[in-house]
């Protein structure tokens, strides 16, 4: 909601996922199933399915090793993201725009050691007092570099080292809603004048035993053959390495420099409903009320795979537009996961149709040219985001 | 000029006790909370000490279980002072929070179940549901999400890192959404549980810390010449900021006001400011300039002051450009010589000691200064606690990853 009065654009985007990195490689892929298929590893972590990045360019935006060295692939997924971004907003190496430009980053955190991990689990297994053994082995093992590319700041922070950006940085953390928070607040900062140009970027790297085991332990990752989204069993998540990032401008910021918009960010809302039954589909409805119920919106669905959450936010998209549950292309990207979406219907926002990832009944509604972008985003456990994108003619 | 934003209520908790009433008195007393670590086994590290919160057995949960219940703590007593203790907060939660990670003894007993010491092992053990605390505990969103049902906030909570700047953070996002108009209130919470080992050891491998092992109260040494490092401690605070006319039309007491917030990315380093001091300056200058005010009507410093070398150097530089030939009198306090560096709760930690020096008309003092850096001309309020009769407060956090942010708090709100 630009409520306050400015108009808010998306001048940039930069997405790199299991697809690839950038539009054309993500619309060539979304098109084709053979390429989808291809881009899923079910062996890799067998029996837990994801949807990896493969290959980066790394040297395109961060080309110093001292960077690479400093920094693992979570934070190099954001910060390439970032970089394809205010490339494509006319800001990458603008020195006086980067220095007005706000970073909102959404994270967890970086890659752990866990061939340490291992190491030292296996011989305090045996130790007689395994505490001390613990102990004794981190401070042997641990590499100081390392710390630093793991706690959750460091990749605005890295961000801003690599790419430029120095107004301010604020990291946004809690899973799937604080990648809807982070591109809420930029939008709301835009449009309120609290600053006219905002990064926001989000990564996630799917290739992790400790990221799988912290969401097997919460009975969430999917096991065994992939299948199709919409018609998962509540264990039904596959989670997808990916780097996502937007650039948020007031609009008349944007013109004043020349700045062609992808799409004007309507409004960005965020409920918060407890999910009892029902809840989260009432918490959404206020927000959705408005929406025309028609093919005219092009819905892209964050949904994660793992229900109940997925089955309900399926349930209440259905009928609403043409629906597109994402992840079934690029896997759950938790943090990252809403701003991915994003960048796709900012990109689709002006390209218009977005082939059907699934033959479930949900995604079933022909499709038309859209006139608007619906992104929605209901995190596994809490927070049900919407962001509305509309074309700029 | 921005407007500014009242606060009305504040509750805190730190290695020097549970609320305001315990930590005032400590404070203005010079008492150090710091202590050798007996939360779990510390032989052999170069660092052994630090400012825990072993209160009410907390000393045995995990960080993330330690920052929810500290955060409930300072919350009740925040609330409770601003009369809103209710059915429903009506505003937001943003919460300063540090990074959520399983710990060892999780990851230890999750091996001990498996058929082999090996993540492939335990992923194949792991199979939970999702109230599982080995799963929901070490979310990133979940101390955010109880403490808002514990506190009926409205809307998302959010939950914020800036590294040690992280309290300043939350209070910054605060009265931005206060100032835009999205809600008359927010209840603020920065806590900071991190005192588990391998946090512990990985700053300590960044040579970040003191390792004044054998004399902990005397380790934090923020300004002094001997100064080698900060000190790792626990704790948290809470703020509930109001728009003035709101709190003012529910008969509410207003403590001080937020007047300004300045902020400001550096680029230079992953640890280290730029040896110019820009980025550090321009965050104060920022807050000074948002509050509507020239440098001349900051009254006293509330110091990031950390202990280590390049931090208190760096932030004297800034001082000295902020200041210019006023440096030497305006009285800079560190409360991390007391409480240590309570990283994503300090911001919010020293804003609560900022106001409480505003109201009291007393400066805590700087504790462990008994040599002072002749290279850092500044007027440290060493030893004992000092007489105030100032309108306002300056108080910086600076974080690695090169994220500053300074907040400009005062009595008057214009």
């Amino acid at each position: 909601m630009s409520a306050s009065g400015r108009e808010v654009w998306i001048t940039g985007a930069g997405l790199v996922t299991a697809l690839g990195e950038g539009r054309a490689a993500h619309r060539a892929a979304l098109a084709d199933p053979a390429a989808l298929a291809a881009a899923r590893d079910e062996a890799a972590f067998a029996p837990f399915a994801i949807h990896p990045i493969r290959a980066l360019d790394l040297d395109r935006y961060m080309p110093r090793r001292g960077d690479q060295r400093a920094t693992g692939p979570w934070m190099h997924y954001g910060i390439h993201a970032a970089g394809m971004a205010l490339e494509a907003a006319g800001v990458l190496g603008d020195a006086a725009l980067l220095a007005r430009t706000h970073v909102l980053a959404a994270a967890a955190g970086g890659e752990r050691d866990t061939a340490l991990d291992e190491k030292i689990l296996a011989e305090a297994a045996g130790a007689p007092t395994p505490a001390a053994l613990t102990v004794t082995r981190l401070a042997e093992g641990l590499r100081p570099t390392a710390f630093l590319a793991q706690l959750s700041n460091m990749f605005a922070g890295n961000l801003s080292i690599v790419l430029g950006p120095a107004a301010s940085s604020r990291t946004l953390m809690g899973e799937e809603s604080a990648g809807v928070e982070a591109v809420r607040m930029a939008g709301r900062r835009a449009g309120a004048g609290q600053g006219d140009l905002f990064l926001v970027a989000a990564s996630y790297n799917a290739a992790r035993l400790d990221m799988l085991l912290l969401h097997r332990l919460g009975g969430r990752l999917l096991e065994g053959a992939w299948t199709d989204l919409w018609s998962r069993p509540p264990a039904g998540m596959c989670l997808g390495s990916m780097g996502a990032a937007l650039v948020v401008e007031a609009a008349d910021h944007a013109r004043a420099r020349g700045a062609r918009p992808l799409a004007r960010l309507v409004r960005v809302a965020h409920a918060w409903s407890d999910r009892t039954a029902g809840a989260a589909a009432a918490a959404a409805e206020r927000d959705w009320a408005d929406l025309p119920r028609d093919s005219s919106t092009l819905i892209l669905s964050a949904a994660s795979g793992a229900g109940p959450a997925t089955a309900d936010e399926r349930d209440f998209l259905a009928g609403r537009g043409v629906v597109r549950g994402t992840a079934a292309a690029i896997g759950h990207g938790v943090e990252a996961a809403f701003a991915a979406n994003l960048v796709l219907g900012a990109w689709c926002a002006e390209d218009g149709a977005f082939p059907a990832l699934s033959s479930h009944p949900v995604e079933a509604m022909p499709a038309a040219a859209p006139e608007r972008v619906a992104v929605s985003g209901w995190g596994v456990r809490r927070g049900e985001g919407l962001a509305v994108l509309e074309p700029v003619r | 000029m921005s407007a500014s934003v009242a606060v009305t209520g504040i509750g805190m908790v730190t290695a020097l006790g549970q609320g305001v009433a315990a930590n005032w008195p400590a404070l203005l007393a010079g008492r150090s909370g710091i202590r050798t670590l007996t939360r779990f086994p510390v032989e052999g590290l170069r660092c052994t000490f630090g400012g825990a919160v072993d209160d009410d057995g907390l000393g045995g949960l995990p960080a993330a279980q330690r920052c929810l219940a500290m955060g409930r703590m300072v919350a009740s007593e925040a609330l409770a002072q601003a009369g809103l203790t209710g059915s429903g907060f009506g505003g937001p939660l943003v919460l300063a929070l540090p990074p959520i990670e399983l710990e060892w003894p999780q990851r230890r007993a999750l091996a001990a179940r498996a058929a082999a010491p090996s993540y492939a092992a335990m992923l194949a053990a792991a199979a939970g549901d999702a109230d599982d605390p080995a799963h929901r505990d070490f979310l990133f969103g979940t101390v955010a999400e109880q403490l808002a049902e514990a506190f009926a906030t409205a809307g998302p909570p959010v939950t914020i890192s800036t590294a040690c700047a992280s309290g300043a953070t939350a209070i910054q996002t605060a009265v931005e959404a206060i100032r835009r108009g999205d809600c008359d209130r927010v209840l603020v919470v920065g806590s900071e549980g991190s005192l588990q080992v391998e946090a512990l050891i990985r700053f300590g491998l960044l040579q970040a810390l003191s390792t004044h092992n054998t004399d902990p109260a005397g380790a934090a040494r923020p300004f002094a010449a001997d100064r080698d490092g900060f000190v790792m401690a626990e704790g948290a605070a809470a703020l509930v900021l109001e728009r003035p006319a709101a709190a003012a039309d529910r008969g509410a007491a207003i403590l001080a006001y937020v007047r300004g917030c300045g902020e400001a990315a550096d680029t230079f380093h992953r640890t280290r400011s730029n040896p110019d001091g820009g980025a550090i300056l321009r965050a104060m200058a920022d807050a000074v300039a948002d509050a509507g005010l020239a440098p001349d009507a900051i009254d006293h410093v509330n110091a990031h002051g950390t202990g280590t070398p390049e931090n208190d150097k760096m932030e004297c530089l800034a001082l000295q450009l902020l200041l210019g030939e006023r440096v030497g009198r305006v009285p800079v306090t560190a409360n991390k010589s007391m409480i240590g560096h309570t990283l994503s709760a300090a911001g919010a930690i020293e804003a609560a000691v900022s106001i409480l020096t505003l109201r009291h008309g007393l400066i805590p003092p700087t504790i462990n200064h008994h040599h002072p850096d002749p290279a850092l001309p500044l007027d440290i309020v060493a030893g004992a606690a000092r007489p105030f009769a100032g309108r306002t407060v300056l108080s910086n956090s600076f974080g690695f990853g090169g994220q500053n942010v300074s907040l400009v708090l005062g009595l008057d709100p214009a």
